[in-house]
């Protein structure tokens, strides 16, 4: 994302007048007077047109594409998120790798301002980019056709004893995280980009992920999962010194990018009916009612570790999820950035569903195996949840207008800053 | 109730950097050559004229969104929206590119059976002053008659008009794969196929 100040600042600026109308409107919708509401329009604007009036359309809404990192990891979660990892075809070679970033680069251009790609032969489609980001990731694979130099993280995450992972879910070449608060939208680049891959790529896997719909929740709202959990909570903030030291890594063609953990975990609802409200705390070590720490009021109040109850257990319980995902070492931080699935069940079953975790760290081994090696030792979660997909890739830094996602790689191009 | 005050509120402070957009399909092709890489660069442009008038069309034109159908060997065609900026109407008369030893500017028409078939323009390409041509499938388009070298997705491809005044407009496009643009071709030469293994699904005539 390009730095505060682009052209992003003049468009929310520009909101803001109309914000207001919006709000008088509104309120006379949900009962206060009419005639007082509209008459308050025309003091604050005398002219007023249907036009200016109407409430202005989310699908309208675009994220800047190009900048010193990729667009769609501190971007505000869109409501459907499509992950979809490509196997490169054996042919494909450095030169083609670059071939192809440069034709999918030119499409998210596009597409993410509300542009059709070229040669879309759907062009109506694109007209409502709706929040789009599409964020490009590189397996170990691509690296290494590139003859890039990896970092040594990017590798299948160590064998965990949870893990019960399943080929058509696991690994890759080539990540598309394709984002927005549209389905339609979201399917559309996804057709677009998946056909300009053809020549260099085959799909090797594809999760379809949803939050809540646009407009539901205020925007910033921690998500839930399908457990009823607010999931997410201790994230670092977009924007602030911690995220970008949780995040962004910087070194060599890699600066300014980070890397994604893509994890499919099956949450067992059936056996999650079975533990009572209580229990459904213990296990995570948070109210399911707002998500504040078993010692807290609020979502954001620090757990307190040592609080203890009257008989002198801990009220945070050792076993839990936020304890044994919490480190003393305060570089063992991700962000997460996850959507919920639900497939259509099988076998007579009511419902296959489950978490697409992502996190995006600078550094998977220093970051994020250390977390999930003591969740694999211990975490009541695991009761009810088991990994069947993982991936690990490395996330190249954004680009330039004139120049493509992976440019820093496959041509030596210095990073924008 | 309060949901509408709370979400436009919110929206103002959310973190993540928004702007809106007002674009239109139809503006797009009127928009000037856009900047990214290898997508409808202006190469350059020959004042034609040996008087060396203000304004030739070579400099008067440029293209937007141009683009040119992959394809192994055989045919193919450049598309693109041609813009005259100047005063007077320019005429195209002629392309060429190394990807292709021979180039034919190509009209889009309805014969006495119906159905659409593409043909040479007679007296090239009008592009009045101050509109946007349409090179697209199924339309207007430059004709690559006989490629020289497979046109793989991806690589960019250098374009020369000339125009009636014989003023030269050079520019290049990326290469698409794109599985439309299956006209008739109505022709001296049926033979030449389109390369695509997948262009001919129609099985009528030839294709490309």
């Amino acid at each position: 994302m390009p730095a505060p100040g682009t052209g992003a600042g003049s468009g929310r600026g520009g909101m803001t007048g109309s914000t207001r109308r919006q709000f008088l409107l509104g309120g006379a919708v949900a009962g206060v007077g009419a005639a007082t509401a509209i008459g308050a329009d025309h003091a604050l604007n005398t002219t007023p047109s249907t036009e200016e009036a109407s409430v202005p359309l989310n699908g309208q809404e675009t994220v800047p594409f190009h900048g010193t990192h990729q667009a769609g990891i501190d971007t505000d979660a869109q409501a459907h998120g499509l992950f979809v990892a490509l196997d490169l075809l054996d042919t494909t070679d450095r030169d083609d790798l670059a071939r192809m970033m440069r034709i999918l680069t030119d499409d998210a251009a596009r597409l993410t301002q509300g542009s059709p790609a070229l040669a879309d032969s759907e062009p109506e489609l694109a007209l409502s980019p709706a929040r789009l980001t599409v964020t490009f990731g590189f397996g170990p694979r691509f690296v290494a056709r590139a003859q890039g130099e990896a970092p040594g993280w990017l590798k299948a995450l160590p064998s965990f004893t949870v893990d019960r992972l399943l080929p058509e879910f696991s690994d890759g070449d080539v990540l598309l995280q394709i984002a927005a608060d549209d389905p339609l939208t979201v399917a559309h680049a996804a057709r677009m980009l998946l056909k300009d891959a053809r020549s260099f790529a085959s799909v090797r896997w594809s999760q379809q992920g949803f939050r809540r719909a646009h407009g539901s929740v205020r925007p910033g709202t921690t998500m839930r999962n399908l457990f009823g959990q607010v999931d997410g909570t201790s994230n670092p903030a977009p924007g602030t010194a911690d995220f970008d030291q949780v995040v962004w890594n910087g070194e060599g063609w890699l600066a300014g990018g980070t890397s994604a953990v893509v994890r499919r975990i099956g949450m067992d609802l059936d056996k999650w009916d079975r533990l009572d409200r209580g229990g459904r705390e213990q296990a995570v070590g948070r109210f399911l009612s707002n998500g504040a720490p078993l010692t807290g009021t609020n979502e954001f109040d620090e757990p307190d570790f040592e609080a203890t109850t009257p008989i002198g257990f801990p009220v945070i319980p050792e076993f839990s999820h936020v304890r044994r995902a919490r480190s003393e070492n305060p570089a063992e931080r991700i962000f997460r950035r996850g959507y919920n699935y639900d497939d259509r069940p099988a076998g007579g079953a009511v419902s296959r569903s489950g978490l697409i975790f992502v996190s995006f760290q600078a550094d998977v081994a220093r970051q994020f195996v250390p977390v999930q090696t003591r969740l694999d030792q211990l975490d009541l979660l695991n009761e009810w949840t088991v990994p069947i997909g993982s991936a690990v890739f490395v996330i190249p830094p954004g680009c330039s207008e004139d120049g493509f996602v992976g440019d820093t790689l496959l041509t030596g191009k210095q990073a924008p800053q | 109730m309060n949901n509408q005050l709370t979400i436009r509120q919110s929206k103002t402070q959310s973190k993540t950097m928004t702007a809106s957009t007002s674009t239109r399909l139809g503006a797009l092709l009127a928009a000037a050559a856009l900047a990214l890489a290898g997508c409808g660069t202006t190469v350059g442009a020959t004042d034609g004229g040996a008087d060396g008038s203000a304004s030739s069309a070579g400099q008067s034109v440029a293209i937007a969104d141009g683009w040119v159908k992959a394809a192994g060997s055989g045919m193919s065609a450049a598309f693109g929206g041609l813009t005259n900026s100047g005063s007077g109407d320019v005429t195209v008369v002629s392309a060429t590119t190394e990807a292709s030893s021979m180039l034919e500017l190509h009209e889009t028409v309805e014969n006495e059976a119906g159905e659409m078939i593409m043909r040479e323009i007679e007296g090239g390409f009008v592009i009045p002053a101050g509109d946007t041509l349409s090179l697209e499938p199924g339309g207007n388009h430059i004709m690559l008659m006989d490629l020289t070298d497979p046109l793989e997705a991806g690589e960019e491809v250098a374009f020369t008009l000339t125009f009636s005044d014989e003023s030269t407009y050079e520019f290049t496009v990326p290469v698409k794969d794109y599985s439309g643009a299956n006209e008739n071709y109505v022709g001296g030469d049926p033979e030449p196929e389109m390369g695509d293994a997948d262009a001919g699904a129609d099985g009528t005539g030839t294709e490309g």
